[in-house]
């Protein structure tokens, strides 16, 4: 029985939480990789990006409210997400049009298009603020949860309760959709593999009849979209906040790097790596210690770093993944 | 070099974090194709006609310079190192500004194409390094060959695979993993896979080893021999004499000598010069 | 500033003196005109002034990374920061009782934490197997959080209401920004060395993750500097306003002048100030000259521009770049403690990486990468247009939304107008990239 308690309490309060987030920083880091991996430079406006386009999402949820639109149990910035997706996709390929495709054509160093992204987040970071303001919002709606702590304890008699919020559980699986479709797309579809044609080699690319500026409005659709999701889902989990999204670059960009950047698959694998530690090390363990050896006393909480520190372990984990394997998990395009 | 490269220099291209130079790329994409004119009676297939020019605003690499191939013929380019033997090849395939002079393929002007359009317009380019997707299978270089059609690719593959047998067996491996020369087949394959109606290849055996050189010869045989003209670049000039129907020697950017390859062979000026005796 | 002898080579030999003119002339501005664009008072003025020579500063030390080596660091708030600590730890009187509470086993502690780093380094030297060094450091943390956490529980709970921190030496403050150097170099080589050291550089991500990291414990290291509980009170270098409201000497001369004594004393605090941080800048900028005139300025070039060619050539090119990654970041950090000084307060909550860290890239990119004198031109422009932002959206925003009708819309567009700034910010960095891309004051 206490190993059951100790197995729920760690499934309610680490692998949960740490799996929705885990999701949310793979669909930012997939995003920030296939960025760098095509348009070859890293995007330090993504991050405002996702602040944008949840606004938007945002937006269109209150429009839809005031309508007396609904998603039944579901919320209803579901319904706002493809609006949210077209807006921010309009506005990214215009930010391209206005900003980055001058430098392609000069085939300027990637450096400068990093340069150019600092200031793309300055404007980003405006409008945001200028459009929704900097307070914090929560805009979720419909069932709170799947299964509450009370249900469960009866259900299962245990001491300790579990948890499945709804939106952890519409977090996991859109972005288990979202991150299927999109391998599909790059391994299976002519466009997905004319974009990594385009990553591999440029030019070669153009020689085979591959029309170059289509296939960067299509990554950056594809970026706008991936943005549009991790922020809508991170806000409904937790909530939205545009200074957040600033903040959470720090992780994305460790996921990405610790995967290989350029990596697909490793930019999933490095966000739930990233959230897994994050969580595990932040976690006060006291209570599941008591469970699984009631006879030990440890003084503390059992906690290695106190919640404030969570920006230290991911960036000791790219550090140590730097360190022992300088290409990341997965092999990337960086060496 | 742009101004706004210039400007940076090379700062922060060294940091991984934030820029990736892999792969990049050196011709301007976003340039978009001007008209297709009419072409001139008794051209030759495809003809560059006094062509001057250069890269960018920098200064002219070539001068009143004509390179052309027949249908069904091997044409080769050779000439010293510098002499602009490959910056012909970019200009037939628009990839350098023209000055002067046109581009003609089949009856048609395509002066003002950009490259994409010319592959789309027929022809098939092997440039002399990086003619690879290093990451993608064999079998996905040579469909990205193939992006520009929209029948079924799967005959020409397998003519391809026919023709270059070595890559067939690796059509799963990344072709980043093979050999010198093999990758030089698949680069080859992948631009036959446009079928396209001319094929130039920049010093296709270049590093290669002489026994995978002669068989590379023996394939390009094969292939103009099928009908498909064929315009190269090549180093080893003695050997690309003895093959080619018609041969140009470049220097300086200009016209020196042209003529059969046997012609060629047979000038003394040309075979002091060149072909070292 | 007008014998500039970088600019002068440019094209104009007049564009460096001509755009510091300008920028005297805004601050004049500032300082005289009182209409809804400049506030007509030299308090206002001087103040803006004071705030962009401490990131004209900052932005040398930026620029001596990027312009000299081409090092992008995104964590300048981390080593500002770093800096700021100085004068708490090192100007601010003991706090009684706090050393005697736990100060030794604090400071043994923290001896420990690094001797476990460093044990980790030779274990993994000798015996190049993962699972040691995971060993030493596992049982390291839990050593050093057994020395660490009892000594901060005892120096946090002496007197928590006003102090609860580790307090200061009492030494006078302007050895603290010499100090602040020296900690936000340290911070530097540590991070230096890890992150330049790897096959290639991963400089951008480690910088940006330890700006983090620095700001997090100086919000959540109570000990240090009382955390968000935030430290006033740093000790001036200059006079206090009172004392000088108080002098009749200063009155009567202030009313030889016209001011008012509270104006004036403001005005003289500001001005005092001035000289001190334009001491340092030109003294920092005489350094950074005669170091980039030097053998190693050359060779830092030349490695910048063809780094493979000076490898050849037998150079360390790693050890250069730390070298001139641990003096760019000193230069921060000693910005980082003058600005605490300035402010008389340390408050870890204003640490934010797009004001200190991308505002300051804007300026060194504005100003021109590599240029010195550009880098100082840029700081204290884009700072005075960053303030003067605050004022000038909401006119423009009331300008563009008059014809609009009075309604929510038009409401919420001026309450939301002072965001207007970061716009701002973006279409300069922008525009400067796109059409000036070496800078006002480019290089050379």
């Amino acid at each position: 029985m206490d190993i059951l308690n100790a197995l729920v309490v760690f499934l309610n309060f680490v692998f949960i939480p740490a799996a929705a987030y885990g999701a949310q920083l793979a669909l930012g880091a997939l995003g920030v990789t296939l960025i760098y991996g095509i348009l070859r430079f890293s995007n330090f406006a993504h991050g405002d990006t996702m602040a944008f386009g949840t606004a938007l999402v945002i937006l269109v949820t209150w429009g839809l409210q005031a309508l007396g639109v609904g998603f039944g149990p579901l919320p209803t910035a579901l319904i706002a997400l493809p609006f949210g997706i077209a807006l921010t996709s309009l506005m990214v390929l215009g930010t391209d049009r206005v900003v980055y495709r001058f430098y392609r054509r000069k085939k300027a160093a990637p450096i400068i298009l990093v340069m150019a992204s600092v200031g793309v987040m300055f404007v980003m970071n405006g409008l945001t603020r200028l459009v929704i303001g900097v307070d914090e919002i929560r805009f979720d709606d419909g069932e709170r949860f799947i299964v509450t702590v009370r249900d469960f304890k009866a259900m299962t008699g245990l001491d300790e309760g579990l948890a499945l919020r709804s939106t952890q559980a519409l977090t996991l699986v859109v972005a288990f959709a979202v991150m299927i479709a999109l391998f599909w797309f790059l391994n299976r579809t002519k466009s997905g593999k004319a974009m990594r044609a385009y990553s591999d080699n440029e030019d070669l690319a153009l020689l085979s009849g591959i029309d170059p500026e289509r296939v960067v409005r299509q990554v950056w659709i594809i970026a706008a979209a991936l943005a549009t999701i991790a922020g809508t889902l991170y806000g409904l989990d937790k909530s939205f906040k545009a200074f957040n999204y600033f903040q959470i670059l720090l992780p994305i960009f460790a996921a990405a790097i610790v995967g290989g950047l350029g990596s697909p698959l490793g930019a999933i694998a490095g966000g739930f790596l990233v959230a897994f530690s994050e969580v595990a090390v932040t976690y006060p363990w006291l209570k599941v210690v008591g469970y699984v050896a009631p006879w030990y006393e440890p003084g503390g909480l059992m906690q290695l770093l106190g919640t404030e520190y969570k920006f230290a372990v991911s960036f000791v984990i790219l550090i140590v993944v730097l360190l022992f394997r300088p290409t990341g998990l997965f092999r990337g395009k960086s060496v | 070099m742009s101004d706004q490269n210039a400007s940076f220099g090379n700062r922060g291209n060294r940091d991984a974090s934030v820029v990736n130079t892999r792969g990049m790329g050196t011709i301007d994409g976003t340039r978009k194709s001007g008209p297709v004119g009419a072409g001139r009676t008794g051209d030759p297939f495809l003809i560059g006609e006094a062509m001057t020019g250069g890269y960018g605003r920098g200064a002219d690499i070539l001068h009143d310079c004509t390179i052309s191939v027949e249908k069904g013929q091997i044409a080769v380019i050779v000439g010293p190192n510098g002499a602009g033997k490959s910056t012909a090849m970019k200009a037939i395939f628009g990839m350098l500004n023209l000055r002067q002079g046109s581009v003609r393929l089949d009856g048609r002007d395509i002066t003002a194409l950009n490259p994409q359009d010319r592959v789309k317009a027929g022809m098939g380019f092997v440039p002399q390094v990086n003619n690879i997707f290093p990451s993608m299978t064999v079998e996905e270089n040579l469909e990205m060959g193939a992006y520009i059609r929209s029948d079924d690719v799967r005959r020409t593959m397998e003519q391809v695979y026919d023709l270059f047998p070595a890559v067939a067996e690796k059509r799963r491996q990344a072709a980043g993993e093979l050999s010198g020369g093999q990758r030089q087949q698949v680069a080859v394959g992948r631009a036959l896979m446009t079928q396209p109606q001319v094929l130039m290849l920049d010093e296709p055996t270049a590093g290669v080893s002489p026994i995978v050189m002669d068989e590379l010869f023996d394939r390009i045989i094969a292939i103009a021999r099928g009908g498909l003209p064929v315009l190269m670049v090549e180093q080893n000039a003695q050997q690309a004499m003895n093959i080619a129907d018609k041969a140009y020697v470049l220097v300086q950017g200009a016209n020196a000598h042209a003529g059969t390859g046997k012609e060629l062979m047979a000038n003394d000026e040309v075979r002091r010069t060149f072909l070292g005796g | 500033m007008a014998s500039n002898r970088q600019a002068t080579a440019s094209a104009n030999p007049w564009r460096a003196p001509l755009l510091f003119a300008v920028l005297a002339v805004l601050f004049v501005l500032e300082g005289t005109v009182r209409n809804s664009m400049f506030s007509g008072s030299w308090n206002t003025s001087l103040a803006i002034l004071n705030m962009g020579l401490i990131s004209a500063i900052t932005a040398l030390g930026v620029n001596m990374q990027w312009g000299y080596a081409g090092l992008f660091n995104v964590g300048v708030v981390g080593f500002l920061a770093m800096g700021a600590l100085a004068p708490v730890l090192v100007s601010l009187p003991p706090v009684e009782g706090a050393w005697s509470a736990g100060g030794p086993r604090l400071i043994l502690s923290l001896f420990v934490g690094l001797g476990i780093l460093a044990l980790s380094r030779l274990a993994w030297d000798r015996t190049r197997k993962g699972w040691v060094v995971a060993l030493v450091l596992l049982v390291g943390f839990f050593l050093f959080r057994g020395l660490f956490d009892p000594a901060v529980q005892a120096i946090e709970g002496n007197n928590p209401a006003r102090h609860g921190n580790i307090g200061g030496l009492g030494l006078p403050v302007l050895v603290s920004w010499a100090v602040g150097g020296v900690f936000a170099a340290g911070a530097a080589w540590g991070i230096g060395k890890v992150a330049l050291g790897l096959r290639s550089d991963y400089l951008a991500i480690a910088t940006l993750g330890i700006g983090e990291i620095i700001v997090a414990v100086m919000k959540n290291e109570d000990w240090l500097a009382r955390g968000v509980k935030n430290i006033t009170a740093i000790p001036r270098p200059v006079a206090y306003e009172v004392d000088l409201q108080q002098n009749p000497d200063f009155l009567s001369f202030a009313q030889g002048w016209g001011f008012s004594a509270t104006e004036a004393s403001g005005i003289w605090v500001k001005l005092s100030y001035m000289s001190l941080f334009l001491v340092v800048l030109l003294v920092l900028i005489l350094l950074a000259e005669l170091a980039l005139k030097s053998p190693w300025g050359r060779m830092m070039r030349a490695i910048r521009d063809n780094e493979t060619a000076a490898r050849a050539m037998g150079k360390n090119v790693t050890r250069r770049h730390l070298q001139v990654f641990v003096l760019g970041s000193a230069v921060i950090g000693i910005a980082g403690a003058m600005m605490v000084t300035l402010d008389g307060l340390v408050a870890p909550t204003g640490y934010n990486p797009l004001r200190y860290t991308f505002l300051i890239w804007v300026m060194v990119i504005v100003g021109g990468s590599g240029n010195n004198w550009g880098a100082v031109l840029g700081s204290v422009l884009i700072w005075f247009l960053w303030i003067k932002a605050e004022v000038w959206g909401p006119a423009a925003i009331a300008v563009l939304t008059g014809p609009l009708a009075e309604g929510p819309l038009k409401e919420h567009l001026l309450d939301s107008s002072p965001h207007m700034r970061f716009i701002a910010m973006g279409a300069v960095l922008l525009a400067v990239l796109r059409f000036a891309p070496r800078g006002l004051l480019p290089e050379r």
